[in-house]
């Protein structure tokens, strides 16, 4: 579905990316970790075209990014900070997006009625709390039912009832053939739904294997156990970094 | 992309400062207006006014607001939307509302004390100057990385066009005194939207001579109508081109 080839993006002498080549496919939940400045953001950033690299190419479902900015219609985006304008209110934002979507006609309203933010829509953007503006983001991010969500720190900021009630919808959708790209800090809220990890560190891939390989490799149970166990034995110079 | 301008208009005509930046120029338009009996010395109270306001509230509104909506700009573009689109909505919906704030404040009492083509020209370069200005808030935007740097150059734009320049003109007349520099001189004006407004009005209400060496030149080279014509063409360049070159720059932005 997505297809990442020989991916090159450097900031001035920084070196974001380097030489990154990936393949996700449906019915994965593809966790991407890795510290901070690694470069998970410019990975979701290039996919999204908000980023331009220098070298390599994106694929997704056959479209070129560079090229063709349709292949958004079936990405779904929750940011990591989501600001609306002030003086607008959800229930606003939610009909843009709507108007925006012309090619849509049936929505999937289900988190907007998990997270009652129908019952607060004249709500005005300015005046929501951070978590709030959160539940907007992921709203919008499952509005359309794309193929693919990606989706940068979605429980950071989430009570903990609203973080199971959305853990809950990547499962089902996930369980529905759907692609899902997570990066989290919080390992324990990624337990039971990502199948795959990617692996970044100083802007090169490091490992991309599925969940029950690195089960076994490891013989660990719990995610961050296992995740520690591969940074301490297979990536010594990635351990000293961080 | 009529979807956005909708929606920024929207949000951004509700916003508080347009509403106290239209009041107070409501203020400023009748207070002036209503000091002198003559109105063409009242109009031109007033250009003075609106060419020292202008440019600086808007380029620095502008600028804000453009690097405030930064994340709401990236989420408009994970939409399969183009990105030429969401810029120039983003465009129309400031610049819109800057100008229905300079047509409310100063037009409306315009129209009231002072009706006639002088005031109409006043508007119409009032809705100008704010269309530059909000076109190279837009290029300040797109070029510069961060949201400190960008008010800093917006700042800088708007007070050397307003107060810099013509200094600088002024050493260069005195300087130069002795050779035929009058058409050269003409030409540096076009460089200042400031200046192309101030002319253009200046030339509307025939105290051209009043205003000091560009304003004659203009009448005795081109006549007020060519002058107009020719100030009008230069301002509309001044909008236009910081457009398109930060349509060209956006295209190719990192987020």
């Amino acid at each position: 579905m997505i297809s990442i080839k020989q991916l090159t993006k450097t900031f001035g002498k920084f070196k974001a990316l380097d030489d990154v080549t990936l393949n996700m496919e449906e019915g994965q939940a593809i966790s991407l970790l890795g510290p901070n400045g690694s470069g998970k953001t410019t990975i979701i950033k290039s996919i999204l075209g908000l980023v331009i690299p220098e070298k390599g190419q994106i694929t997704i479902n056959g479209h070129l990014v560079k090229q063709d900015w349709s292949y958004r219609s079936s990405i779904g985006y929750m940011p990591q900070i989501g600001r609306y304008p002030d003086n607008m209110s959800i229930g606003q934002v939610l009909k843009m997006i709507k108007e925006l979507r012309k090619d849509h006609q049936s929505y999937d309203e289900e988190l907007i009625h998990g997270f009652g933010l129908d019952r607060i829509a004249d709500k005005k953007m300015r005046n929501l709390s951070g978590g709030t503006r959160q539940k907007v983001s992921a709203c919008l991010a499952f509005l359309f039912s794309p193929d693919i969500y990606i989706l940068d720190e979605p429980t950071a900021g989430l009570d903990p009832v609203s973080s199971e009630l959305l853990k809950e919808k990547m499962t089902r959708e996930r369980a529905a053939g759907k692609l899902i790209l997570i990066t989290s800090h919080v390992l324990s809220d990624l337990e039971g739904i990502a199948s795959h990890i990617i692996y970044l560190q100083d802007g090169k891939l490091m490992f991309h294997r599925s969940v029950e390989e690195l089960q076994a490799s490891t013989g660990e149970v719990r995610l961050n156990r296992m995740i520690a166990h591969v940074i301490k034995t297979e990536l010594p110079q990635a351990r000293q970094a961080s | 992309m009529r979807t956005i301008v909708k929606y920024v208009l929207l949000d951004l005509l509700r916003n508080r400062i347009i509403i106290v930046y239209t009041l107070i120029l409501a203020v400023l338009a009748v207070s002036v207006l209503g000091l002198d009996s003559n109105p063409a010395k009242g109009l031109l109270s007033l250009l003075n006014v609106s060419l020292l306001f202008v440019p600086i509230i808007t380029i620095l509104f502008a600028t804000i607001y453009f690097f405030n909506s930064i994340e709401f700009t990236e989420l408009l573009l994970s939409q399969p939307i183009k990105r030429q689109s969401v810029l120039l909505a983003e465009y129309t919906g400031v610049a819109f509302s800057l100008s229905a704030a300079y047509m409310i404040g100063i037009g409306l009492p315009l129209l009231f004390l002072v009706s006639g083509t002088e005031s109409l020209m006043m508007v119409v370069t009032g809705v100008l100057l704010t269309l530059i200005f909000s076109s190279l808030a837009l290029l300040i935007f797109v070029k510069s990385k961060d949201k400190t740097k960008g008010i800093g150059i917006a700042i800088v734009t708007a007070l050397f066009f307003s107060l810099l320049f013509d200094g600088l003109l002024i050493a260069f007349i005195y300087s130069f005194s002795e050779y035929p520099i009058d058409k050269a001189v003409l030409g540096i004006i076009a460089f200042n939207p400031i200046d192309l407004a101030r002319v253009l009005m200046l030339l509307q209400l025939d105290v051209a001579v009043l205003m000091g060496y560009s304003g004659a030149l203009f009448k005795k080279f081109l006549g007020s109508a060519t002058g107009s014509i020719f100030s009008l063409a230069c301002m509309c360049l001044w909008a236009v081109i910081p457009l398109i070159l930060s349509v060209r720059i956006f295209r190719k932005k990192d987020l």
